[in-house]
């Protein structure tokens, strides 16, 4: 390592999504991270939502494989129910004074089960619920919590002790106090996150004082099959099913009245998600939304919007609801608001207000103490240029404390900002991380399997139900069973230290321990054992806990056979348990990066910067991209400046080797190992590629006139016109939507509104009494865009809405262009002749695109931009391991957003460049050669693109399967297509499961039951 | 078809046995990542559920294969319970939606071998419906009781039968129709045609028909020489149709005519050999 004065460490503020995002890249990628976070458990609120959109994917299931990642991570140390008390030092080298209230249990010693909570006599409400259910004053926040270690309410304790007597842990410590340490860090994170407006502040829809008005987060609670009504939508007040919910949009929102003129920007989303859902749990009820502008910007979310609409048969109202008033007798609820200008009310049975985001409580507190600035709104003050850079240097920010944002938005930001984070302190990656050693591996080959077996009491959780003695006795009659004990908490750290004692001792070779759940516990006993010198794989686990004493709370004895079973089936597994290798990959340290417009210069930049070797390549003849089309941005800045700038850059950057004008002709290899020739016939070799082709202005070709009438232009080309002082004129008209969210390009282009805004406003700026029309179908200035929005009717500009079925008619009439549009509002036909017919058109992807696809074997949505690999918590990884895109590759967006994401690709990439070797998973495929006829009948089930079928070179009959351990991701089912016995799942194989399930079938138990 | 291995130690009833009331004897699959882990928070949230059910950990359900499945049929289980990520929340992306397809021939399958497809259950539990998944464990239980204890051990024919599917699971033919089944209607066939699932649904179940009586003649044939008669009376199944397999059996040198006692000829399995 280079000698640094920099700190390779990073502490990130804020443990929710966002929080585990930056601290996974970060800790994967060679850096030491303090995971700060102010609740007892990370998870944020992400955690707390059912399910999201437009995937309706379980946000749980999602989530918790990356909170059990950050919570072993050897590189990332959780500091929970913390706060920053102060920062002192400089960028890459700051010293951060941490205070962490008292959690008054020891949380070395606590091991989660919750026997503390059972009998806790307080009873209080649920915050993680947002109180529609009971929690006690020693709890933990919701049960897959990291780290899991309960902790008391001060609050509400009252001392009572029972707590204590009851943990056998010994892990009460009621005289527990704050303490504050000093961290040293050379990078922060801000990812606090938001708060959610207090709908007490718009007293019109009764929020707190009518029992079923309730906000989104706690109907999202609703919905969850955690939540208090175990997922069956009711009504607070009386527990009805409600045949209709009102959903009110922007509650707290676009509302100059509260503060907040900002859009939230994920609130017509959520809704819409929540309506849905709730159709799904219950068929009758009928959802209906009262919104202003549907805001369904983000990728393929207008798909989701329709299908809203057409197969769930979602009402929509554009209105915004005046108020809200409670029917005594029933608890109903009626909605009063004016459509197209007629007062109208509706009775339904539940309220739901779709409440804003505001920045979290602490924001100013925390901006003081660290020291950078907010904006005028109380979010963190960020640029467009610099997207994840606070006011502060070596402060950068991430999520909707920045501003209101989706989740995926939100998770590329938080990869982008580690990439910020780790420019900062590059030189000193590597310095703070440690790495384990273990001791050589014991060879276990040709020996008998001698198995040890550990059954846990968890307490009285296991002990309390099954006669755990009698199971540990059982388990010494079993065949190769070696040794067996039970432990009061198999996974103390004691019992480690026992356990390891135990192999050497009785000559062990397999373990099995008998407690609770692999899913958290198993990676803890395969280190133990491994620190034992076995192989970590020679571990099975049996869950008599969750999945035995907990579920059969009431039949002992019933529930000790089972567990006996669950003991004897993992033995039988455990004797052909086999050590697995965890292949190891030559990595290729240096990236390619397709693109040189600002996400991929950006992008390429920033691996520079990390000391990566970089080649970028550009098909134009100059670098810049759209930028250099774009020619105004509503924030001020000079696109064409920032283009040349960056360029510049590049160009001297020596870490980049730029090739102008030309194209990618093919990409080989796998992770690490990729190889590339251009269309030039030069070759390189690289171990990541970042994919930041961009996108193109939609040419409207034969509508509107356009390319008939030289005065109708698309916008970017009538931005040019108005950038070189060619525009003359007094009326414009500009239509949106052209060639977005209708049939064959069914999604919003999401910038062209905004983009409208900003020419609408320099017209005006110049001119201002040239008259201004915009016809539109919503307006989607979302987050702090709507400022613009605001702008320009401000100055005058006349909005105008059409129906979406009702496009305007434009036609020529002496040279000159007449446009007919029906005012939605009115209904009145509106008749303009307008100097100029300023076309909106969507974005579209380059058609250049479809040729990568295949040699990276990626996919791609319908409309030809990339495809992700999870459009939730991967918004810049590909499937295939070692791909990544970025910017308008992945869909249309904003300047700001593409460099985020370009940004992102690189965080993402260093988890893999910053290594020299990759080591590849142990539970892989395995394929038998001598039985595979190369029918390639597996090739299509894997998703990871792990299998290909090789022709011989000679003998063109004779086709073979590679199987590229290295992409391989253990999921088995190739397994089950393959005909001819051929492929086998290691830590998996047919045998194993085949040896548990005979075990779980034998009847003999009775016959080797021990007398009590 | 080489003769594939059995894994399974069949363990013989013990005397006393029948005399036991019956429990039935469940077997449940899980996947890592979702249904494992509904199962776990179904522990937390003390829902409880029957104890029958023993159950088995795998990363994906798309692991668990029709081989499988029958071979757990086979070992004498009452019933067999699979679980796996909601669709689209597979953490592999499509797994489960090879597990649909494969659970469609499984259930198939057991029609053919008389085995009631109820005992065959998938379900689809998210790591957040433990109560979900008790309810499921639960009804299970009840079902299986209702069906009654699996004749695998107490029936020579039904246990050749559930051989004969699991042999029939493992042809080329079916592992390539279903293997391919979620491609073909998904994306495309290789005219870029996008398939009627019905129709595909059919082709399937036709080939299932087929397999299964295949196999199914040669686990017979295989203890004794039958003849096309008397295969068609103990498979309750048309001559002409036998017969028609016999053919191709023997085209794939997989059965083998005995010397015919009178005008009737028999046939004999193959022991060893088939396609090399």
């Amino acid at each position: 390592m280079a000698a640094t004065d920099k700190i390779g460490a990073v502490m990130v503020v804020g443990g929710g999504i966002s929080g585990l995002q930056s601290a996974l890249d970060l800790a994967d990628s060679g850096f030491k991270v303090y995971l700060v976070e102010k609740q007892p458990s990370i998870g944020g609120t992400m955690a707390q939502l059912d399910k999201t959109f437009p995937t309706n994917d379980c946000a749980m299931c999602i989530m918790a494989p990356k909170l059990v990642s950050t919570g072993r991570h050897h590189n990332i140390t959780l500091v929970t129910n913390a706060e920053i008390m102060a920062v002192d030092g400089q960028a890459g080298d700051f010293k951060v004074t941490v205070k962490q209230r008292a959690l008054r249990v020891d949380a070395s010693k606590c091991t989660g089960c919750g026997s503390c909570a059972q009998k806790c006599p307080i009873e209080t409400s649920d915050e993680y619920n947002e109180n529609t259910k009971i929690r006690k004053a020693i709890y933990v926040r919701y049960p897959q919590a990291v780290p899991l270690v309960y902790s008391i309410d001060h609050d509400k304790c009252i001392g009572c002790g029972i707590c204590a007597e009851e943990c056998k842990a010994g892990a009460v410590v009621y005289d527990q106090k704050e303490s504050t340490s000093e961290i040293q860090v050379g990078s922060i994170i801000l990812s606090p996150g938001f708060d959610e407006f207090d709908a007490r502040l718009k007293g019109e829809y009764g929020y707190g004082v009518y029992k079923n008005v309730v906000t989104s987060i706690e109907f999202e609670r609703m919905l969850s099959a955690t939540g208090p009504y175990f997922g069956t939508v009711m009504r607070p007040s009386d527990g009805d099913i409600p045949e209709k919910i009102a959903f009110i949009q922007c509650v707290g929102s676009r509302d100059e009245q509260v503060g907040n003129a900002y859009c939230s920007g994920v609130c017509c989303m959520y809704s819409i998600k929540e309506a849905i859902i709730a159709k799904e749990h219950g068929g009758d009820i009928q959802p209906k939304i009262f919104f202003m502008d549907m805001r369904a910007f983000g990728k393929e979310f207008d798909e989701y919007y329709n299908r809203a609409q057409n197969e769930y048969g979602i009402e929509f109202v554009r209105s915004r609801v005046a108020s809200v008033f409670e029917n005594p007798e029933t608890k109903n609820l009626v909605v009063k608001y004016v459509e197209k200008g007629e007062p109208k009310e509706e009775e339904f049975g539940l309220v739901v207000l779709a409440v804003g985001l505001r920045p979290p409580e602490d924001a100013v507190a925390l901006s003081k103490v660290i020291g950078f600035e907010l904006n005028a709104d109380g979010f963190c003050q960020t640029t467009v240029l610099d997207p994840v850079n606070s006011s502060k240097q070596g402060v950068f920010v991430s999520g909707a404390f920045s501003s209101p944002k989706d989740i995926p938005m939100t998770v590329a930001e938080a990869s982008g900002a580690a990439a910020k984070a780790a420019t900062e302190i590059a030189s000193a990656r590597d310095s703070l991380v440690t790495k384990k050693e273990y001791p050589e591996e014991l060879d276990i080959s040709g020996k008998e399997p001698r198995i040890g077996v550990f059954v846990c009491h968890c307490g009285i959780n296991i002990g309390g139900v099954v006669k755990v003695p009698s199971v540990a006795e059982y388990a010494r009659t079993l065949p190769n069973v070696a040794y067996a004990e039970e432990n009061l908490y198999t996974c103390s750290q004691d019992t480690q230290e026992k356990i390891k004692e135990m192999i050497k001792e009785h000559d062990l070779n397999r373990v099995v321990v008998a407690s609770c759940t692999p899913r958290t516990h198993e990676p803890l006993f395969q280190n133990t054992i491994k620190e034992a010198g076995l192989n970590s794989y020679l571990f099975e686990m049996a869950n008599i806990r969750d999945q035995c004493s907990w579920i059969h709370m009431h039949e002992a004895e019933a529930a000790t056979k089972k567990a006996k079973d669950l003991v004897r089936m993992a033995v039988a597994k455990s004797r052909l348990l086999e050590p697995l290798e965890n292949l190891m990959i030559d990595v290729n340290q240096k990236a390619l990066v397709v693109g040189g417009g600002a996400t991929g210069m950006a992008a390429a930049l920033e691996l520079a910067k990390q000391g990566v070797k970089v080649n970028l390549v550009e098909k134009e003849k100059e670098l810049g991209g759209n930028l250099r089309k774009l020619h105004y941005l509503p924030s001020g800045e000079d696109p064409e400046e920032f283009a040349d700038s960056l360029a510049k850059e590049v160009a001297s950057n020596p870490n980049i080797t730029v090739h102008i004008g030309k194209g990618v002709k093919d990409i080989e290899g796998y992770v690490g190992n990729f190889k590339t020739t251009l269309d030039s016939g030069e070759t390189f070799e690289h171990g990541t590629v970042i994919l930041a082709v961009g996108a193109q202005e939609y040419k409207p070709e034969g509508e509107y006139l356009y390319g008939k009438n030289p005065n109708v232009l698309t916008l970017l080309e009538f931005k040019e016109k108005l950038k070189k002082g060619e525009v003359k004129g007094d009326s414009y008209v500009f239509i949106q939507c052209v060639g977005s969210r209708e049939e064959g390009h069914p999604n919003c282009s999401r910038v062209c509104c905004t983009g409208t805004m900003t020419a609408a406003i320099k017209i005006k700026e110049k001119n201002p009494d040239a008259k201004v029309y915009v016809l539109y179908r919503d307006i989607r200035t979302y987050g702090f865009r709507e400022e613009y929005y605001k702008a320009a009717a401000e100055k005058g500009v006349t909005f105008v809405r059409f129906e979406d079925d009702v496009k305007p008619k434009v036609e020529e009439t002496g040279g000159k262009v007449q446009v007919t549009v029906t005012d939605e509002d009115t209904g009145k036909e509106v008749v303009m002749t307008p100097d100029y017919l300023v076309l909106a058109s969507g974005t579209r992807p380059y058609t250049e695109s479809e040729a990568l696809a295949p040699m990276l074997k990626v996919p791609m949505t319908k409309e030809g931009f990339f495809l992700e690999a999870h459009m939730k918590l991967r918004p810049v990884d590909f499937a295939t391991e070692g791909v990544y895109l970025a910017g308008l590759a992945h869909g249309p967006k904003f300047l700001d957003e593409s460099i985020g994401q370009g940004l992102a690709a690189v965080a993402r990439a260093m988890t893999i460049l910053s290594k020299k070797t990759l080591e590849a998973e142990g539970i892989v495929a395995s394929v038998d050669e001598t039985l595979c006829d190369g029918c390639g009948i597996c090739v299509p089930t894997c998703e990871y693109k792990a299998l290909e079928i090789i022709v011989d070179k000679k003998d063109e009959t004779k086709k073979s399967l590679d199987l590229n351990i290295g992409l391989c991701k253990g999921c088995g089912a190739c397994v089950g297509a393959c005909p001819s016995g051929a492929l086998t799942q290691k830590g998996f194989r047919d045998e194993q499961i085949v040896a548990m399930i005979d075990a779980a079938l034998e009847d003999d138990v009775e016959k080797q039951e021990v007398r009590q | 078809m080489t003769e594939k291995k059995h894994h399974t130690a069949h363990h013989g009833k013990k005397k006393g046995e029948a005399d036991k009331e019956w429990e039935p004897k469940i077997v449940g699959f899980l996947c890592n990542w979702c249904s494992y882990a509904g199962a776990d928070l179904c522990g937390v949230s003390r829902f409880q559920y029957p104890t029958n059910i023993r159950l088995v950990r795998v990363m994906c359900s798309t692991r668990v294969s029709p081989h499988l499945v029958l071979e757990v049929f086979e070992a004498g289980a009452d019933g067999i319970l699979i679980g796996g990520c909601h669709l689209n929340d597979c953490h592999y992306m499509t797994g489960n939606f090879h597990t649909e397809k494969r659970v469609n021939l499984m259930k198939k399958l057991l029609r053919e071998a008389g085995i009631d497809e109820g005992r065959l259950r998938l379900e689809w539990v998210s790591a957040s419906e433990g109560e979900k998944f008790s309810k499921v464990v639960t009804e299970f239980t009840e079902e299986i009781q209702k069906l009654g204890q699996s004749k695998v051990h107490a029936d020579d024919m039904v246990k050749a039968k559930v051989a004969a599917a699991d042999d029939a699971s493992e042809t080329f033919r079916l592992k390539a129709l279903v293997g391919k089944e979620f491609n073909l209607l998904d994306k495309g066939n290789a005219y870029g045609d996008k398939l009627d699932p019905e129709k595909f649904r059919g082709i399937i179940d036709a080939a299932t028909e087929d397999e299964f009586e295949r196999a199914l003649i040669l686990e017979l044939a295989r203890i004794r020489p039958m003849s096309v008669k008397q295969l068609g009376m103990v498979m309750d199944t048309p001559t002409d149709r036998i017969l028609r397999h016999i053919v191709l059996l023997r085209q794939n040198s997989k059965i083998a005519m005995e010397h015919p006692e009178g005008f009737t000829p028999v046939y004999k399995t193959v022991a060893i050999g088939g396609e090399q």
